[in-house]
């Protein structure tokens, strides 16, 4: 009886709920889902951008409400989001996910939880497609991997495909005249083709496709939630929020052996028709940026801290590899420079995913914010140990001699003499270096990191304004780079030995903490 | 006997710079090492404080003694080196100042690095040996402001504040404007008369003949002729001699 006490006592005490803030007294349902793919499945709500919504949110919901749970949500790109599900980010991934045998060898798939087609669109003016026959020779907007273009490929007849990442750039181009027709989810030609009064719905629905939740290989867990979801579907839970979403059709209808008539109104659908499909005015645009401003904030925080934190990294480990590439015996010497080459020959989007989803399978599993950082730092690393290693080679080799002539050591002439004027040189490239991975830390959203870039994303798609969101990110993109290349001039031209400075401080008014880490003495 | 040069050779690329030299200096000696371009006297001034290694033969600078790499091991002969530059200023053609500091920083910066000399003591001693060489109101310059004579004379006093023994010039006065070899030159002699031990590498015949203690003719690595200026400059004893300073005279 004691040993069970103790037992349960300790592992309360290691175990995370006990960590966890009072209010969540339930376990967590952890979720993946990409929200930027937007409506109707998984998006922030424009009444309350913290906020997410959709027929998936929503279906998670009661499921965490059927298993007396706590639904929590994991943001992670749409192609990370099963490799991430394997990393055990999260344990579930609801976001579209068509059940096909390919994902079947590597997670497991629930029940379908809705069953839909391929829609065609084409603009209101077209006459003559109705049907896949009708593409022959057309080019044909779909979404990249999706069952629509695999329908298309498979096509015996030359088809144009052009494939998009966003189903409202594919539309756009629709209504613009640049591809003739697009092939896509009846869901989405639902939320983002009908609504728009420049574009049609035609023929009859092409194929079919099944949604399933997909789960890690082999949970015991993995049965529970089959279970939970199959009592969801029968006491018409399911269909409920299917119908509130206006997706209810007579395939799922049939297939769970329902009336295909809708029973409730779709309010969810009406809200959503109202608020994303609204003409906003200017004044109305404005609050709305206003309202922005904090998410997008925190998105800006976010990408600075990571910035800041690689640079560092960057700054260090570039030194010291450029030193020892410079100065180092031949091996260490063939190794910094090997890193070098690597690392800058490599792209970063593959480093990163190496790092956070490749790592794992070593064993090694690193927090999003530890594999940002990392990536970013390590591969700009190996631009910064180029800069330092020109600057360091751009200062005469007389100017060691002189050094070594008046009794300093190597050590002591490259610290106090050669790197003080190497680093004067490479202010203005390292600054450089800095502002590109400013904007390069916008990858790391591949990684699950939210940063300002995945922000813009989410709430563009969300109100389908990608150019005023696009201008306002860009804008604090380049406010957050500012600080930085003024405070870069400002060293610049105290390091500038061209004009008298006042005694005993060659430096100028530099603030002392600052001069330390640019004098050594 | 301050610096004893015995039997050094070094090679470049295979060919012989310096192909068996010896040279004793005493205190307060100034010797001047002349001889055409490409004879070998700047790379035996640099063998004697070890900027460059020799191949054979040994230098002697009071306790320490230099010899080849090969002999006593690079990290040896480095050490060696070290404490021989603790011990022997050098001047260089290019003056070699530190461009990013102040002529006083110049000045203090090995004291404070090598010895550890607080920063009120460095500045006190800088300023003497500025007001030495006639710098003193320059003290908060760049080097980039002054000219090349102004440069020289700060490059000596850089040297001086390490307090050296032996003074080793490496054609100091050579990238000068003609007009300003002068004030150069002045502290040179300035230093020999309060007894400095100097060994100079110039072109300056007739720097050579006024302030040498003695003159030693190098050419094709080997010493031709030595001896006092009045026999270099008034009887030579070597044909070769006699055609190089045929050239300036």
């Amino acid at each position: 009886m004691k040993f069970l006490i103790a037992t349960l006592l300790s592992s309360a005490l290691i175990s995370p709920v006990f960590f966890a803030p009072a209010a969540v007294a339930s376990e967590p349902l952890r979720w993946g889902a990409d929200i930027e793919s937007g409506a109707p499945y998984s998006y922030k709500s424009t009444d309350d951008p913290n906020k997410i919504i959709g027929f998936e949110a929503d279906i998670v919901e009661a499921l965490a409400h059927e298993l007396g749970m706590e639904a929590q949500f994991v943001q992670n790109k749409w192609e990370g989001l099963i490799e991430g599900l394997k990393r055990k980010d999260y344990d579930i991934v609801v976001n579209g996910l068509e059940i096909t045998p390919d994902r079947a060898q590597e997670v497991d798939f629930s029940q379908p939880y809705y069953l839909t087609s391929e829609t065609l669109a084409v603009r209101r003016s077209t006459d003559g497609i109705t049907q896949l026959e009708n593409l022959r020779g057309r080019r044909v907007g779909t979404l990249e991997a999706s069952l629509a273009q695999r329908i298309l490929q498979a096509l015996t007849y030359p088809v144009e495909i052009v494939p998009y990442s966003e189903e409202v750039h594919a539309y756009g181009d629709l209504a613009l005249g640049r591809v003739d027709a697009v092939l896509l989810d009846e869901p989405i030609a639902l939320y983002y083709a009908k609504p728009n009064p420049e574009l049609k719905l035609v023929g009859a629905p092409i194929g079919h496709l099944e949604y399933g939740i997909a789960m890690r290989k082999g949970e015991v867990f993995n049965r529970k939630l089959d279970e939970a979801l199959g009592k969801l579907k029968r006491n018409g839970t399911l269909r409920a929020i299917l119908e509130r979403w206006n997706l209810w059709n007579p395939m799922t209808a049939d297939a769970w052996g329902m009336d295909p008539i809708r029973r409730s109104a779709p309010v969810a659908y009406e809200k959503y028709l109202q608020t994303a499909w609204k003409k906003n005015s200017w004044t109305e645009k404005w609050d709305l940026y206003i309202s922005f401003l904090p998410l997008l904030a925190r998105g800006a925080f976010m990408t600075l801290q990571i910035s800041m934190f690689s640079m560092a990294l960057a700054m260090v480990v570039g030194l010291l590899t450029a030193l020892v590439r410079l100065y180092g015996p031949r091996p260490t010497a063939w190794l910094a420079m090997a890193f070098v080459e690597v690392w800058r020959g490599t792209p970063l989007l593959i480093q990163l995913f190496l790092i956070f989803y490749g790592l794992p399978h070593l064993g090694i599993r690193l927090d999003p914010f530890t594999a940002a950082v990392l990536g970013l730092g390590l591969n700009y690393s190996a631009c910064e140990a180029e800069n330092y290693r020109a600057g360091i080679l751009s200062i005469p080799k007389s100017q060691m001699e002189a050094s070594q002539a008046l009794g300093m050591s190597w050590g002591q002439s490259l610290k106090h003499i050669i790197l003080p004027q190497a680093i004067r040189v490479v202010i203005p490239p390292v600054t450089n270096d800095f502002i590109a991975l400013l904007k390069d830390s916008s990858l790391v959203s591949v990684i699950s990191m939210v940063e300002l870039t995945t922000i813009y994303g989410q709430l563009a798609s969300a109100h389908f304004d990608y150019l005023g969101i696009g201008l306002l990110t860009a804008a604090i993109y380049f406010l957050i780079g500012l600080p930085f290349v003024r405070l870069s001039r400002y060293f610049e031209s105290q390091l500038d030995t061209s004009i008298l400075k006042p005694r005993a401080n060659g430096w100028g008014p530099v603030p002392e903490a600052l001069r330390g880490m640019f004098t050594w003495r | 006997m301050v610096v004893k040069v015995q039997d050094v050779k070094k090679k470049f690329h295979g060919g012989a710079v310096v192909d068996g030299i010896s040279i004793e200096v005493e205190e307060g000696d100034l010797v001047a090492l002349i001889g055409p371009s490409g004879c070998g006297k700047s790379t035996l001034l640099r063998c004697i404080n070890g900027l460059e290694t020799l191949d054979s033969g040994s230098v002697q600078v009071f306790q320490n003694t230099l010899k080849s790499p090969k002999e006593i091991g690079q990290k040896e002969f480095q050490k060696r080196a070290q404490a021989v530059r603790q011990q022997v200023g050098m001047v260089f053609q290019s003056f070699n100042l530190f461009p990013h500091l102040s002529v006083l920083e110049n000045i203090m910066k090995s004291p404070r690095v090598v010895r550890g000399v607080s920063a009120a003591q460095a500045e006190k001693e800088a300023e003497e040996v500025l007001h030495k060489v006639g710098l003193s109101e320059k003290a908060d310059h760049y080097p980039s402001q002054l000219s090349g004579g102004q440069q020289q004379r700060a490059a000596i006093a850089r040297a001086l504040a390490m307090s050296p023994k032996v003074l080793l010039y490496d054609e100091p006065t050579s990238a000068l404007d003609p007009t300003l070899v002068n004030e150069v030159l002045r502290v040179m002699k300035q230093l020999d008369q309060e007894g400095m031990t100097q060994i100079v590498v110039t072109h300056e015949m007739r720097f050579a003949r006024d302030v040498a203690d003695r003159i030693v003719f190098i050419e094709g690595g080997h010493i031709v002729e030595m001896g006092p200026p009045q026999q270099i400059f008034g009887n030579p004893q070597n044909e070769r001699t006699r055609a190089f300073l045929g050239n300036f005279l």
